[in-house]
């Protein structure tokens, strides 16, 4: 490896960097990029692993770019070489093949899965997380090579439940097992919980709520069962721990980035030191709802973040952009979405309601004052992106409060000044 | 309670191989005439609504809508019509004057269709529009007993000065149109289309709304008895005055716009109130002579400082020729005379269809009494009333008109389907509604273009036409009968047309 | 395998045309939302779409109406594309032609992130296929057929 100092330098290679390296090539068609990438694969869509799990995947079809994205970037490439150790006065990451000297860097090295220290046998073999391909890849030969029929999840969050449907499509009996009264507690309210429990128990999968797994029983160091703590023990050959990711904040540790639970951002993704940036899972921004300092691991936050780094690395001036929570997933083929505080209630809320005679749609707008800070849709998800337009834009809805849960709310139902802006003038003439 | 005598005008068709159930009629229809019926997944339609604007059978994809008249036939009846059968039913149930919009559509003759043109051959060569000059200029106003002009080391110099003139590019304008019975939308594309192609358009009795002001110098306005819209800044933006006396679609009656069609825009330009009835007088009530009529013409000269010519609009009636002579002496610089057939957007159908004399006569005799009585020069003659095509243009030419107003024709070329009912405000093609709905559907950039192209063809067919005579300027043909030739008219009509039978030579 | 459909989110280099709705001329009528089913369906004829596909395919425009204010709207292109942002897939991509944002069904997993980003309401949930579904300015033909097929001209189709 050269040892000439790189104008951008990004440790990593998900959707953050991704993100970066397109933003700082608008603006910089020629200052060298280098990219470290502890896992060899070329980029590849991290919410999509599940597919590795099928009998017969096309590896392609988890590209998040082109085959040739890195060449067509002219992005200087070294995948399977992991950051080790980073000195920020030195501005020098060193690798096994020696120091990297750069002029302005981002850490964008994402999320590991959070390992409970309480909760014995994790080691043990037939034991797995879930976040990356290495992981999925695991899981596949322990089910080609050892005949598997059980398996239990341990967490109900979006992890979780992918790992549960991959699974249960394998035609194992599968227990998903969530420490909440109700699965996707973050993301659901109570009623859109019961739906999604419905389209869970209606896979054959049982669910289990308001319990954890205390330990791993693994007899010879190979998982056999799962203890929970209220006493339940069960049967399987497979556990996947889908309990939570943390910041992937080791190479910043012990240097003088602050570090909280994530790398800290300010709302350029710079951190506390200078032309070093920090996006995507492993960062710690601000949410724009809550005002509170907290990494937002989503997906196009991530992509976004990378984007505001890599304009900021580049000279350039980053759209300003509020972030929060949102997460659009299906849970055994029942679609939700949920953005912002889509589950608040009590002092200060508004939340307005519908569903369909049949049950089958459901919706949840939450207001503080005359403004959506929240939405849930499950069942029918058709146009939601508007209400997340509405929060990001802290648009007053107070006209049209009676509408917001209702079909006919649409763009018409507000102001033409911001119907207007929203196409970004051209779209619509009055 | 149901008017169980009032039948259906028209049956709707409804093709069930092609009717996909997209529900464009359903939209589209102002008369809700078709449904859609959720349960059965069908649309379906109500005829008794219909009232013929093809409106849903323009607009539907796959052409599955036709419409046909009513297929009640009453037993053969030269004397009861089933037209007179069916007002009367409507007027026992009703007890009303009935109404019609549009001109009378009575199948008297059509005396244009009995007039044919000549062409050249042999000695007269014809010229070819595509390769000389053909010359459609027309310029409407007083012209002079005699020109002097003086020799000047410049060359020739007019030493005669000239009234005001309005210079249009060929023989047609738009008739007026009140705002307020058609549509802005309507109006101003009008406007447009008269500033484009460099002629004029009239505003009718409704006065001007604001939208049209920039397109004043190509509009006539009007001083109609309600004197609506009238202040001396109307007067002066205009290019030219046209004090209303009748109107061919409904002489010696006044006008009448319901209040429902009075909305805030209309309200304003009209300086009425909202909501109000705006009622034109049968009289102007400060004309009950031709005298009251000449201190009206220069009243409204000296307003414009004798800047723009004053002009009198009347209905063809029976001593149109003696009224015509009247107003020019009365300083008019020009008169336009309405005839039989003329439109409206509402009058009392007996009106329309029973009172007044078609143009074709009333534009003869006034074009023949003002040459004998030696002043034809005083006024430009503008024949209305009907003119359907560019061949009724040349012909009105040939029998004395300067120049010839259109408005059917033109609201035709934005898209009316003449169902005749502009007087209920529902007008499917945007045109003679003031309902928001139904007003967006006359685009009026789309409707200018149309309005453009018609004159635009036409302005060519006419100079087809002359070159076939022979002819390269229209001021050869100007009350020329010599180019007409009629068939199958009687001794009487031919009199008082001043045209000979065809087979007659020169 | 160079450029087949894998994210991206650079601006075309071609004329950049787009779709404009003149709210004051749109009648709602909803002829562009049919013209464009028929367009987006195998048969491409509109009996046949219709007695078929009619509840299969998602059309890329909307028509939205209150009152006699009526307007269609579909996907903007915008510049910045959140949809292309949050595509997990990498299957929203823009086309180096026209500058417009195309989803590659083959690639879309349906996870509906498109549909929760689309502060327009322009991308939706397919009905039969679970791909997301939106304009793509008919790519190949002269004009859009919405634009074509408006009985008022209310769609335009103009650079930008």
């Amino acid at each position: 490896m050269k040892n000439d100092r790189v104008r951008y330098l990004v440790v990593g290679n998900s959707t953050a960097a991704i993100g970066a390296v397109e933003a700082i090539r608008r603006l910089d068609p020629s200052g060298t990029i280098r990219l470290l990438s502890r896992e060899p694969h070329h980029v590849y869509s991290r919410p999509l692993i599940p597919m590795l799990l099928e009998p017969d995947v096309d590896l392609h079809r988890l590209d998040l770019r082109p085959r040739d994205f890195y060449e067509a970037h002219g992005v200087d490439k070294h995948l399977g070489l992991a950051a080790e150790r980073l000195d920020p006065r030195e501005r020098t990451v060193w690798t096994r093949e020696g120091p990297v000297p750069f002029e302005t860097l981002l850490l964008a090295c994402g999320g590991k899965p959070f390992r409970p220290a309480e909760v014995g046998g994790l080691d043990a073999c037939g034991v797995f997380s879930f976040t990356g391909w290495d992981d999925a890849v695991n899981i596949r030969s322990a089910l080609e090579t050892s005949k598997v029929s059980q398996a239990v999840v341990v967490g109900g969050g979006l992890i979780g439940i992918k790992a549960a449907e991959a699974l249960r499509a394998r035609g194992i009996e599968v227990t998903l097992v969530e420490l909440a009264d109700r699965v996707l507690p973050l993301a659901l309210d109570a009623r859109g919980s019961r739906m999604a429990a419905a389209a869970i128990r209606k896979a054959g999968v049982e669910l289990l709520c308001g319990t954890t797994a205390t330990c791993i029983e693994a007899p010879g160091g190979r998982a056999s069962a799962v203890r929970l703590r209220n006493g339940a023990c069960l049967p399987c050959g497979l556990v996947v721990m889908a309990i939570g990711v943390a910041p992937n904040a080791d190479l910043a540790a012990g240097t003088d980035i602050r570090v909280d639970r994530g790398i800290v951002v300010d709302d350029r993704c710079e951190t506390s030191v200078k032309g070093i940036y920090a996006a995507g899972d492993v960062a710690q921004g601000t949410d724009a709802l809550t005002g509170a300092s907290r990494p937002i691991p989503i997906f196009p936050n991530a992509f976004w973040q990378g984007t505001t780094a890599g304009t900021c690395m580049a000279g350039g001036e980053p759209r300003p952009a509020a972030a929060f929570a949102m997460n659009a997933v299906e849970v055994f083929g029942l679609p939700t979405i949920s953005v912002g505080l889509a589950t608040a209630s009590g002092e200060g809320t508004e939340v307005l309601t519908a569903e369909d005679e049949a049950g089958t749609s459901y919706k949840r707008i939450v207001l503080r004052g005359n403004r959506v800070v929240g939405a849930l849709f499950v069942g029918d998800v058709d146009r939601a992106g508007i209400y997340t337009g509405l929060i990001r834009d802290r648009v007053d809805v107070g006209t049209v409060k009676p509408l917001l849960t209702t079909d006919e709310f649409g763009l018409l139902r507000l102001p033409q000044q911001y119907r207007k802006h929203l196409v970004l003038g051209e779209g619509i003439e009055a | 309670m149901r008017k169980w005598l009032v039948q259906p005008d028209f049956v709707v068709e409804r093709d069930p191989e092609r009717c996909v159930q997209c529900q464009v009629c359903v939209r589209q229809c102002a008369n809700d005439v078709h449904s859609y019926d959720a349960e059965d997944g069908a649309v379906l339609s109500d005829s008794a609504r219909c009232v013929g604007c093809h409106r849903c059978a323009t607009l539907c994809p796959t052409g599955a809508i036709s419409i046909r008249q009513s297929e009640l036939e009453f037993r053969c009846n030269s004397n009861w019509t089933p037209g007179l059968i069916r007002n009367l039913y409507r007027q026992a149930e009703g007890g009303g004057v009935l109404l019609s919009g549009m001109g009378s559509d009575r199948p008297l003759k059509v005396y244009w269709d009995h007039l044919l043109l000549n062409a050249s051959q042999v000695t007269n060569p014809s010229i070819d529009p595509l390769r000389e000059p053909m010359e459609l200029a027309t310029f409407i106003g007083r012209k002079p007993d005699r020109v002097a002009y003086a020799r000047t080391d410049r060359g020739a110099e007019l030493q005669t000065v000239l009234e005001p003139q309005l210079e249009l590019p060929f023989p047609i304008l738009f008739s007026a149109m009140s705002y307020g019975s058609i549509s802005l939308n309507a109006a101003l594309a009008l406007a447009r289309a008269a500033h484009e192609t460099g002629t004029l358009g009239n505003s009718g009795e409704g006065g001007m709304h604001r939208d049209v002001r920039p397109y004043a110098g190509n509009m006539i306005v009007q001083v109609a008895s309600g004197r609506f819209g009238v202040d001396v800044e109307y007067l002066n933006r205009a290019a030219a005055i046209e004090i209303k006396i009748g109107q061919g679609a409904k002489p010696g009656i006044g006008g009448h716009l319901p209040g429902e069609k009075v909305d805030a825009a209309v309200s304003e330009t009209r300086m009425i109130p909202e909501g109000t009835d705006a009622l034109s007088p049968a009289p102007h009530h400060d004309i009950y002579s031709i005298e009251d009529l000449r201190q009206l013409v220069f009243a409204i000269k000296e307003a414009t400082r004798y800047g723009k010519p004053v002009g009198v609009k009347i209905a063809a009636v029976h001593n149109v020729a003696a009224i015509a002579s009247g107003c020019v002496r009365a300083g008019a610089d020009y008169v336009a005379i309405d005839g039989f057939r003329g439109g409206t957007g509402a009058a009392p159908t007996v009106i329309r269809d029973h009172v007044g004399i078609p143009i074709e006569f009333a534009l003869a005799a006034a074009d023949a009494r003002l040459r004998e009585e030696g002043i034809r020069n005083r006024a430009s003659l503008i024949a209305a009333g009907s003119f359907r095509s560019s061949a009724d243009v040349v012909k009105a030419v040939a029998l004395g008109a300067d120049a010839v107003y259109v408005a059917t024709a033109a609201l035709v070329a934005m898209g009316c389907h003449l169902c005749q009912r502009c007087y209920t405000g529902k007008c499917n093609w945007g045109i003679a509604t003031q309902d928001p709905y139904l007003t967006r559907r006359l685009n009026p950039e789309v409707a200018t273009r149309r309005l453009v192209n018609l004159l635009r063809s036409w302005a060519f067919e006419i100079k087809e036409m002359l070159g076939g005579m022979g002819i390269n300027a229209i001021e050869s043909l100007r009350g020329n009968r010599e180019h007409l030739r009629a068939v199958d008219l009687t001794e009487a009509e031919l009199e008082v047309l001043g045209v000979k039978a065809a087979g007659v030579g020169a | 395998m160079s450029g087949t459909g894998g994210g991206g989110n650079g601006n075309g280099s071609g004329p950049r045309k787009r779709i404009v709705a003149v709210e004051a001329y749109c009648i709602g009528c909803r002829l562009c939302e049919i013209n464009c089913l028929v367009k987006r369906s195998r048969s491409r004829k509109i009996l046949k779409a219709f007695r078929r596909e009619r509840d299969a395919v998602v059309p890329g425009i909307r028509v939205e109406e209150s009152g006699h204010v009526s307007f269609a709207l579909q996907c903007r292109h915008c510049d910045d594309a959140p949809c292309i942002a949050a595509c997990i897939t990498g299957a929203m991509h823009r086309d180096p032609a026209t500058g417009a944002v195309v989803c590659d069904e083959s690639r879309c997993a349906g996870c509906w992130s498109c549909v929760m980003v689309c502060a327009v309401g322009a991308v939706r949930p397919g009905k039969k296929r679970k791909v997301a579904s939106k304009c793509d300015l008919c790519m190949g033909e002269e004009m859009p057929v919405c634009v074509a097929g408006c009985p008022n001209e209310a769609l335009r189709y103009e650079e930008r």
